[in-house]
């Protein structure tokens, strides 16, 4: 599909509204429908379009393989070291009550951070996957 | 009225779109079927209100799967093989196990129903108090994240987990074609 100038003009002019909407998604799903898991394969959808149209080789330059590992573990570290930060802060695990001066500013920031964490792991995830998957029919 | 038309019409799109993916055997086919299927549990998801199931089916079912059964596709080939078995004994499994299942609906409260167990149970205290305790409007992603955070975590562990398995079979790095395996014609 490298060929086809129409795809490749589309597909860039297309992938920072999709970036800029998987954004939108992660940070806004206090609010709105949305969240850290729908953010991520989001992402992913972005990355992989650009995979599909550009090749897998131009994908592997744009994420090395080295960062999905680092993206799919540091997800779940975050995750699990917000749980950590309210053990240590004298609460329960993942009861975010402690980590600000109110209970309400605790709970925000840590879901915040936990969604932020859920997004992190399944965009490297999904991403890591496609690669695995189609890498493997590249001539 | 109206949504029950609606809900008719979108059921009965799906039930066509499920029977067209088993009759064909076009695999490239049946993936874009699938993917449609996906769109129109989507849309049914958004008329019981339930935006956050829909986008995530959406995103997943309609976009990453289908991409990903593509991908195999290209890897297994694109047509169907010829099944070396009689079709009968599976059929009736499923009838048996489908008729088991409808049988079991007829006891479950019904569609809606307030009194409901499920609608009794912790959802009262949660809808009541989560504005008070979290602050947050969208009540799903308060469950979700913080009521029942231990869950999320276990969710985000098995999606951490099905990567490295992948990972760990297939790999990130770009195969060397040296030796062909079975069933890849060398280049």
């Amino acid at each position: 599909m490298r060929d086809n100038p129409v795809l490749r003009v589309v597909t860039k002019i297309t992938l920072p509204l999709i970036f800029l909407f998987a954004l939108y998604v992660q940070f806004h799903g206090d609010f709105g429908p949305g969240g850290g898991f729908q953010a991520g394969v989001i992402f992913a959808a972005g990355f992989i379009l650009y995979g599909l149209v550009f090749g897998t080789e131009a994908l592997r330059a744009a994420v090395p393989a080295a960062v999905l590992r680092l993206g799919i573990a540091l997800g779940l570290m975050l995750y699990a070291g917000v749980g950590v930060v309210t053990l240590g802060l004298g609460g329960e695990y993942l009861a975010y009550g402690t980590l600000a001066h109110t209970a309400a500013h605790g709970q925000h920031l840590g879901i915040f951070l936990v969604e932020l964490g859920v997004g992190v792991t399944v965009a490297a995830v999904m991403v890591a996957v496609f690669l695995a998957f189609a890498g493997r029919a590249d001539p | 009225m109206l949504i029950e038309a609606i809900n008719i019409v979108l059921l009965g799109m799906l039930a066509v779109t499920a029977l067209a993916a088993i009759r064909l055997h076009d695999l490239f086919a049946v993936v874009m079927l699938f993917g449609i299927y996906s769109l129109l549990a989507a849309v049914v998801f958004v008329v019981l209100d339930a935006v956050d199931v829909a986008f995530t089916e959406a995103a997943v079912g309609v976009g990453i799967s289908t991409v990903l059964m593509l991908a195999t596709i290209g890897l297994a080939g694109r047509h169907e093989k010829r099944p070396a078995h009689r079709p009968l004994l599976p059929l009736l499994v499923v009838v048996v196990t489908g008729a088991a299942l409808v049988y079991g609906t007829l006891d479950m409260p019904h569609f809606g129903d307030p009194n409901a167990p499920v609608h009794q149970h912790v959802v009262p205290r949660y809808l009541q108090r989560s504005a008070d305790e979290i602050g947050i409007p969208n009540v799903v992603t308060n469950i979700l994240a913080s009521y029942r955070g231990y869950d999320t975590l276990g969710e985000l562990t098995v999606i951490f987990t099905a990567g490295v398995g992948v990972l760990a079979l297939l790999g990130l790095r770009r195969r060397r074609r040296e030796r062909p395996g079975p069933g890849q014609s060398p280049p």
